[in-house]
């Protein structure tokens, strides 16, 4: 298992999730350079996020490390880029793939869950003032990942 | 080092690993190599005590295959009781984290909701009883199957757990949806019917067991929420993971030791690193228990530690509520009660702490603004023009001042005071070692100087390590002093202290003194003499504070944990 698995950055690169970019680094086939567009109808609509994706030594058996680069008021993402994700931790299974994870974060972004928050200061402020926390989520979209 | 306090040759035993056995100390069986070399000292002979002392508590240590033992009492119980194999039961137990009153109830409840929790595959199959339809968690369209097909291996023993398959024939090439190969030949899945290959199975296994120690192994695919059963795991690790030395397999077996002794209340795990025992404690396993007595126990392997908490020595005389607060206040306060100690003064007027780092000694509080003198403490009106000489040192103002530091400084003085004899004994019992060597000398040197035999001069060692758990016990002695309420009975033990300390600080000295050979005689004598007086001592100290903690006699100055 020291590889991703046979194939997979291949079809990853060749026929990509709708919104979903992934590339490898050429040095480090373990790297991968993700964007994620943000979905239509979301505050994050016409941002583009770019992530880094990597693959650790155990991979298929432990999940992949994934962090937003691009800044985003998310109440499941922190400041560092982190992202509270079951997928991601507990709940991972060695049959998920890079892309269905992708589309795990995809989903996310549409439907952001305020009650399992790791940024708690942008959580409160979604379930005090949903509008004005979707504000700010467009303001930053705006500001940080529109290129 | 032996467990018990006096020196007859009752004490310690080495056991097989497979021996379900007790080693209270007081069990007088086989005797290790140490014991033996005192059997032959005869200054060592004192009369054995049968009965266990009131600082000793009743356990027994238990190996690992004696551990299984009983997890596999409780499994052969409930697949008895619900009709099933061992392998479910193991899933239902651990499910309900083994207790067995609870799991018994919730499954004549509901049986296919107690199954489906626990990951055991369909609750129809794992209870004839259930109520339901199974749920299927298969998507597919291939049915399980259980027929030996030709062209295809069996992978996994099947006799005697029907719902273990591995047996997927394929017509068309398949492809393992994890690895994506294309060329595997062996698949293996559980009763949900998600196929993988037998690689990727052991790998994930493998990865489970060793990574995250993890005994609960779920299926791989994505939201499926069966657990893989132990046969599955054990066959599968057995024929196709790079298992050759058997550790993944050992781990796993331990790993589900640790749960069962997890969940038992009686059971600890020994907390010394690659230790495998178990010790059963019963009557420590209460919380309220723990304000009446210290349950310090060794394993099979002689590592002595509290039943009670987590200090990984010998606390006594010291409950292990008062023990924990002590070393949770050493922790916080002790440098810095120190530094405040060593580098400031209160203010005379307002008791502000005030450091003075430059200057003269002419302070101004920045709080009061209060004048005075940092030397004598004393008001600077007094002073007139002296700068930075006081020589007004005995002015009734500045005696007063003086005193009332010393008031304000009282609390910190006297836990200091505990504290550094505290931390004395403690470093003493480091420096053990040296000790040690050093005495080795002394014996080498005895045996050239004098016609003493090896055996003759054990007498040294013996002392030295007599005296190391003498200071053990003192160390706790200040720890369980400092929360004494004022009293007779602080009083009272304080005196045992002070008798068990002058003996120990006795005979360090003896032990330090350097050797004259015509004198050998005598220091053998008087050494020996000093040893059975102080092991006399600290038994007398441990078993009477061990009586009060019975009898509620110790009134703490602070609330503790489980008094009133």
């Amino acid at each position: 298992m020291a590889l991703p698995k046979a194939g997979e950055t291949e079809r990853l690169v060749a026929d990509p999730a709708p919104g979903i970019t992934a590339a490898p680094h050429e040095d480090n086939l373990r790297y991968f350079d993700v964007t994620i567009q943000g979905p239509d109808g979301s505050p994050f609509q016409q941002g583009v996020f770019h992530l880094e994706l990597f693959l650790p030594e155990e991979y298929p058996m432990s999940p992949p490390k994934v962090r937003f680069l691009t800044k985003i008021y998310h109440p499941n993402i922190d400041k560092l880029g982190r992202i509270c994700l079951d997928i991601l931790k507990d709940k991972w299974s060695p049959a998920l793939q890079i892309r269905t994870v992708l589309l795990s974060i995809q989903a996310l972004l549409s439907a952001p869950n305020p009650d399992d928050p790791l940024a708690t200061d942008v959580a409160k402020h979604y379930k005090e003032d949903e509008k004005d926390a979707q504000r700010v989520s467009r303001e930053w979209t705006e500001k940080y990942a529109s290129n | 080092m032996s467990s018990d306090y006096d020196y007859s040759d009752e004490g310690d035993a080495f056991y097989d690993d497979d021996e379900d056995m007790i080693s209270t100390g007081d069990d007088g069986s086989a005797p290790s190599d140490d014991d033996m070399d005192m059997e032959f000292a005869d200054d060592f002979k004192v009369p054995q005590h049968s009965l266990r002392k009131a600082y000793e508590i009743e356990h027994e240590s238990l190996s690992q295959q004696a551990v299984e033992k009983l997890s596999a009492a409780d499994v052969d119980h409930i697949s008895s009781i619900f009709g099933v194999d061992d392998s479910t039961a193991s899933l239902l137990l651990r499910n309900m984290n083994w207790n067995k009153e609870r799991l018994i109830e919730k499954y004549m409840d509901n049986a296919s909701s107690v199954s489906v929790a626990a990951g055991i595959s369909t609750p129809s199959r794992a209870s004839p009883s259930a109520t339901g339809p199974a749920p299927i968690r298969s998507s597919g369209s291939r049915r399980r199957t259980t027929r030996l097909t030709p062209g295809t291996s069996l992978v996994t023993d099947t006799s005697n757990s029907p719902y273990l398959t591995c047996l997927v024939p394929k017509a068309e090439p398949w492809v393992c949806p994890i690895c994506f190969d294309d060329c595997q030949t062996s698949f293996l899945s559980l009763s949900c019917d998600h196929s993988f290959c037998a690689g990727c199975w052991a790998a994930y296994i493998t990865s489970k067991i060793r990574e995250e120690g993890e005994h609960s192994i779920r299926c791989m695919a994505e939201g499926c929420a069966l657990v893989a059963p132990d046969p599955f795991i054990i066959s599968t690790l057995a024929k196709h993971g790079q298992d050759e030395d058997g550790r993944t397999r050992e781990r796993f077996q331990e790993l589900l030791v640790r749960h069962f002794v997890g969940a038992n209340s009686h059971l600890k795990y020994c907390p010394y690193p690659s230790c495998t025992y178990t010790v059963s404690c019963p009557s420590a396993s209460s919380r309220s228990s723990l304000t009446t007595m210290v349950p310090t126990v060794s394993c099979g392997a002689n590592h002595k530690f509290c039943f009670g908490c987590s200090i990984d020595s010998d606390h006594r005389p010291v409950i292990c509520p008062v023990a924990k607060m002590w070393l949770k206040k050493c922790r916080d306060d002790s440098e810095t009660a120190n530094w405040i100690k060593s580098n400031t003064k209160e203010c005379s007027k307002c008791q502000s702490t005030i450091e003075k780092n430059g200057g003269c000694n002419h302070m101004t509080c920045k709080k009061c603004k209060y004048e005075f003198c940092w030397v004598c403490m004393g008001p600077w009106s007094e002073h007139g023009t002296a700068w930075y000489s006081c020589n007004r040192y005995d002015e009734k103002a500045g005696v007063d001042a003086r005193d009332a530091q010393s008031r304000s400084r009282a609390s910190l003085e006297r836990y200091l005071h505990y504290y550094n004899r505290w931390a004395n004994h403690e470093q003493s019992a480091k420096l053990s070692v040296e000790m040690y060597n050093k005495t080795e000398k002394k014996m080498e040197e005895m045996q050239i100087t004098s016609s003493l035999t090896w055996i003759e001069v054990q007498f040294m060692k013996r002392a030295v390590e007599e005296a190391e758990r003498c200071r053990a016990t003192l160390k706790w002695t200040y720890a369980m002093a400092f929360y004494l309420d004022k009293g007779n009975e602080k009083e009272l033990f304080e005196d045992n202290q002070r008798d068990l300390e002058k003996a120990v600080e006795d005979l360090s000295e003896l032990l330090e003194s350097p050797i004259d050979p015509e004198a050998i005689s005598t220091l053998r004598q008087k050494v020996t003499d000093k040893t059975v007086y102080v092991a006399k001592r600290n038994e007398i100290l441990l078993e009477d504070t061990s009586n009060g903690f019975a009898e509620g006699r110790w009134k703490w100055n602070i609330a503790v944990e489980g008094f009133e």
